[in-house]
């Protein structure tokens, strides 16, 4: 038990300093390492509640695949470092408000729904196989058959509307063209750009 | 560790991720932020399961696993989209997104 509770601390700080660093970071390539850094921990965490399946599917499904598809997106658009905060003044504050005015709900919520029920360790799981494969694989297909198929549409739906969102759409080129782009739609080296991302040029206005 | 542990930090990360959708500007950083939230959720609904002893929460998990996917691949695409017509990645600039 003390060992499990060792692993739950190292395992909460790691996830809490990894989302803080993804909120802190200026760099969007370091906020995408950061949040791998908090995936990871987050399925340790998953581990000790039992949950091996969901935790091996975050780290092979999140930390492997979605954050690859992050890292290539930051590489395309290139990772300008962005100044924290909002151009109007006070509106980052008023989000900081927010976010604390959340949090003190959420502990509200916590507190005010009994401590008491929550302060258990769990039902006792005598070594089944509690959150393996087996078991989630049984769940999804006899009891939750039709919200399994729903995500499988859902899937599906979301890779046709990312083909849609990456086509070239005939009349946008007139647009590409003005805008100093050939017409095959390769953007020529935009040399205000690249000076901008270079910290060559000052931001532009 | 008891399962309010697990809730009282799965509430500390929703409200990090709520704040860093909030002040961040960078579209890509606020997805980032989103997936934040969204995992905080999943600890929440993973802690519950392990409560019960029922595996319905981690279906509920697996569920919100596959919809952050699909949030992520269109976020993505826009934001590439954005990109590619030169607007700037700027949530307080982007008043405008017509096909």
């Amino acid at each position: 038990m003390i060992f499990q509770d060792i692993v739950f601390f190292i395992a909460a700080i790691g996830a809490l300093a990894g989302a803080l660093g993804v909120v802190l970071l200026r760099n969007p390539f370091y906020s995408v390492l950061a949040l791998v850094a908090h995936l990871f921990f987050l399925a340790v965490l998953f581990l000790l509640l039992r949950a091996q399946f969901l935790a091996a599917a975050q780290l092979i499904v999140y930390a492997g695949a979605v954050m690859v598809l992050y890292v290539f997106v930051v590489a395309y658009i290139g990772g300008a470092e962005e100044p924290l905060g909002s151009t109007v003044p006070g509106v980052r504050a008023l989000g900081v408000v927010f976010a604390v005015c959340v949090l003190a709900e959420l502990c509200i919520a916590v507190i005010g729904t009994g401590l008491q029920a929550l302060d258990t360790r769990g039902a006792h799981l005598p070594g089944s196989s509690f959150g393996g494969p087996g078991q989630i694989g049984t769940l999804l297909l006899k009891q939750f058959l039709i919200p399994f198929e729903a995500a499988s549409y859902l899937l599906l739906i979301a890779a046709v509307g990312a083909l849609v969102l990456a086509r070239r759409r005939r009349g946008m080129e007139e647009v590409i063209e003005e805008d100093g782009r050939t017409p095959s739609g390769y953007a020529r080296p935009d040399v205000e750009r690249l000076n901008r991302y270079a910290g060559l040029d000052a931001p532009r206005g | 560790m008891t399962v309010t542990w697990y809730v009282v930090l799965s509430s500390f990360l929703f409200a990090i991720g709520g704040a860093g959708v909030l002040t961040r500007r960078n579209p890509l950083v606020v997805l980032l932020c989103l997936e934040l939230m969204l995992n905080a959720g999943n600890l929440a609904l993973l802690a519950f399961s392990r409560m019960w002893g029922n595996g319905d929460g981690q279906i509920f998990a697996l569920v919100v696993m596959v919809v952050a996917a699909c949030e992520v691949v269109v976020g993505l695409g826009i934001i590439v989209g954005i990109f590619r017509r030169r607007i700037p990645e700027d949530v307080d600039a982007l008043s405008e997104l017509r096909g």
